[in-house]
């Protein structure tokens, strides 16, 4: 879906100022096109917001978009909170359309996920841009290894010319320690050994916030580096003149840190780059003030912080020397109470119990399927994956029973090719489409299976069953996963088929629909066995008072009645089944 | 004035809504705010936080250990999880009903509420429990306990704004059909 919403924004050859955004991973997909489009420049300004997410918190992998701006030699826009995020995007297409770029503006999660109270422009005063339409120049737009050739050498001379841009660039700010003067006190000159030796930090993205907070009263020259690529080589210069030391606070890649050690040796400095590489701040995982606090404490050679300097130095709570707490509630994410998925990861299980299989899952809300009771997710790798490692799993044995689950939205974005891939060449395995509707995990984004373009237009919707068909599958079947039993029998008769085949799973997303009523336990009727707590794991259901029989929690309930399905006496009742698919005859779908 | 307020509960309880009523009503008292938030998987059940940095001189927005003024918890046992922020006399305002964790009720791990609000009991002298259970109760609705935990927050005083501006912040953010709902949740615990 990146690379596809990408083609279709890419307004780049009509003068038309484009935004397009995605995370680390999604620019992983994106990164033909930003490879090859460097190389023929863009017309109107265009800024690629990449999301990076240290910790990572909510991605696969901790990999540093900065980095691939210099891998695909796109100038890189670091903010550090919200309010300069807010400005600097504005500069950021400025410099596009400047130098003809695309500029990457690359924010980590303190800057994305958080509110900030600014000052936002009146809706005149934004620049407005009248696209001029494509004009034909095939010597521009076509890329031939000869005009490769020809940009490769612009780009890089235009980077050299960016570097001296942005070392006079106001976001790349250099923050003075106060001059030593006798009776002054001048803590940035430490007394290392024998000899005094003056230090420096260098930092970046949120890291620039940490860094200042912690500093308090201390006085350390800090070098905040808003573009660190190209990297403003003579603003580093300056930073450095007279520093015997440099201490490097970044998340993900050292880059900064990199960049610095390249400008010592290019001008011969003698100046030692502490960081990442040297041990003194994390190399994976996302900062924090209190890491920030004690890399700049090592880096001073404080041996207790002095009281007035910065906010966490005294990080032990009040509560330090109190009773150890009691033993804290784990919280693996899980599958909403009512979740559709549950039920069609439920039936999948008990119709394939006792049975060779591999559960291949992919990535959306359904990879909380291999949470526990469930455990119905074997393999999670990356978007559309699911798929063909099911495939390569069936053609190295031949005897295990493969499934992939990929959700509407995965399926659509890159599960197609896969299938195709599948199919063609001779795989037998089951495609199981867990369609609730939307793009749950990532916030409701529509795609081309809901009917709601990405502005809001009502269009018509691309039929999945219609897709699979076309691809050449002879066994598509559409289900209510709500409705246990067919479900069940469904997932039982189209594993046995040959080939590859799909199961579509159809129901919406809780939060999509109002709850349909809410179930609830009859005391007398429960025999406290457990069965609906033990297999389902819905966070609807718990333990009455005495911890025997099964209650449902009213304020999480859906009436999804999943339970009330598999209660074997018959005790759970007063939800209501959605029944809004459409079931055609024995759930088979006619295309 | 500056004030640090951390709010904590379990993915689903509606912390963010919180979170963005007390940034809208510190602006509307033209105070600078910076916020960081869970999102992403963790909002499916998992631990979730809302940092909120009230007034000048708040270079990021992430409090420091020792430093909150005030938590809001919406669960017991994440309160206690986010006890080592709070700064040395400072305030806790917790809902003393549970979130069980699936884990916990498959048998995988445990978890015992009462000894989480004991434990608060004895370490915050500063401390308000709010019965969730007698709130939806007598108010009609779970649905408000992030406002009911609001008004217990405002009057802890720690929050260091008034009913006024969390009102007026409402009346942008609520729905008008719950407004009053929204108005007797706010006032619930006085």
């Amino acid at each position: 879906m990146r690379r596809q919403a990408w083609k279709w924004l890419l307004a780049r050859l009509t003068r038309a100022r484009t935004l397009v955004t995605m995370k680390q991973v999604g620019l992983n997909v994106a990164s033909d096109p930003l490879m090859s489009l460097e190389y023929i420049g863009v017309k109107g300004g265009m800024v690629v917001l990449v999301a990076d997410d240290p910790g990572p918190i909510s991605s696969q992998t901790e990999q540093d978009t900065r980095t691939f701006g210099m891998f695909s030699k796109v100038p890189v826009f670091d903010p550090c909170s919200v309010s300069d995020a807010y400005e600097m995007i504005q500069e950021a297409f400025e410099v596009s359309e400047k130098y003809g770029t695309p500029v990457i503006f690359r924010a980590t999660t303190r800057v994305d996920h958080g509110y900030e109270a600014l000052d936002v422009k009146d809706v005149e005063e934004y620049q407005k841009t009248q696209p001029e339409g494509f004009v034909k120049d095939s010597s521009r737009w076509v890329i031939f290894p000869r005009l490769s050739v020809k940009n490769h050498a612009l780009i890089e001379k235009r980077n050299v010319e960016l570097s001296d841009v942005f070392s006079e660039y106001a976001r790349n700010v250099i923050i003075r320690e106060k001059e030593y003067s006798a009776g002054a006190e001048a803590t940035s000159t430490v007394r290392s050994g024998a000899t005094w030796c003056r230090k420096g930090i260098a930092t970046q993205g949120a890291n620039y916030g940490y860094v200042l907070d912690s500093m308090g009263e201390r006085n350390v020259r800090v070098m905040r580096v808003a573009t660190p690529f190209p990297f403003p080589e003579k603003l580093a210069l300056e930073f450095l003149e007279g520093l015997d030391e440099v201490l490097c606070v970044e998340e993900l890649d050292p880059v900064i840190e990199r960049a610095l050690t390249y400008v010592c040796g290019k001008y011969g400095l003698q100046v030692k780059i502490r960081g990442k590489k040297t041990g003194d701040v994390p190399l994976s995982g996302e900062n924090t003030l209190e890491i920030v606090d004690a890399a700049i404490a090592g880096f001073l050679k404080e041996d207790a912080a002095p009281a007035q300097a910065g906010a966490c130095k005294d990080a032990a709570p009040a509560q330090a020397d109190a009773s150890q707490p009691p033993a804290l509630p784990v919280r693996p994410p899980v599958l909403c109470a009512g979740c559709p998925h549950r039920a069609s990861f439920y039936a999948v299980k008990v119709a394939m119990k006792g049975q060779k299989t591999i559960y291949c899952g992919d990535i959306g809300c359904y990879t909380l399927g291999n949470a526990q009771p469930l455990d119905m997710c074997d393999t999670c790798l990356c978007m559309g994956a699911g798929i063909g490692i099911a495939q390569g799993v069936y053609h190295t044995e031949p005897d295990t029973k493969c499934f992939a689950f990929v959700g509407d939205s995965t399926f659509f974005a890159s599960g197609i090719t896969e299938t195709i891939n599948a199919f063609y060449n001779q795989a037998d395995m089951t495609l199981v489409i867990l369609d609730n509707s939307t793009t749950a995990m990532t916030g409701h984004q529509p795609h081309p299976g809901t009917g709601r373009t990405v502005m809001g237009q009502v269009v018509e919707k691309v039929s999945m069953e219609k897709v699979l068909r076309a691809i050449g599958l002879t066994v598509v079947e559409t289900v209510d996963p709500l409705d246990y039993k067919l479900s069940v029998e469904t997932v039982k008769r189209v594993a046995q088929e040959p080939g590859v085949k799909a199961i579509i799973f159809r129901s919406p997303c809780i939060a999509l629909t109002k709850p349909s009523g809410r179930s609830a336990v009859d005391p007398e009727k429960c025999i406290a066995c457990g069965k609906c707590i033990r297999e389902l794991g819905c966070p609807a259901l718990i333990l009455d008072a005495d911890g025997k029989k099964a209650k449902v929690d009213p304020s999480l309930c859906t009436g999804c009645t999943l339970c009330e399905q598999i209660c074997p006496v018959g005790a759970i009742s007063g939800g209501c089944k959605n029944d809004t698919v459409k079931k055609t005859e024995g759930g088979k779908e006619h295309a | 004035m500056r004030k640090n307020v951390i709010l904590c509960g379990v993915g689903g309880q509606g912390t963010i809504l919180a979170s963005r009523l007390i940034a809208s009503a510190a602006m509307k008292k033209d105070l600078p705010i910076k916020t960081a938030e869970t999102i992403g998987m963790a909002q499916r059940g998992g631990s979730v936080f809302s940092h909120l940095r009230i007034g000048e001189g708040a270079n990021s927005p992430l409090i420091a250990k020792g430093e909150a003024d005030l938590i809001i918890a919406f669960e017991p046992g994440e309160a206690v999880r986010q006890l080592p922020f709070l700064k040395k006399g400072g305030a806790v305002v917790v809902s003393k009903r549970p979130v069980m964790p699936v884990s916990a009720m498959i048998g995988k791990s445990s978890y015992d509420a009462d000894a989480m609000i004991a434990y608060l009991q004895a370490n915050v002298e500063h401390l308000t429990i709010v019965d969730a259970d007698r709130a939806a109760a007598e108010l009609g609705s779970a649905k408000t306990l992030n406002v009911v935990l609001l008004g217990a927050a405002i009057r802890s005083g720690e929050l260091g704004l008034g009913e006024a501006e969390v009102k007026e912040a409402m009346k942008e953010r609520v729905p008008d059909k719950f407004w009053e709902l929204n108005l007797k949740s706010l006032a619930w615990s006085k």
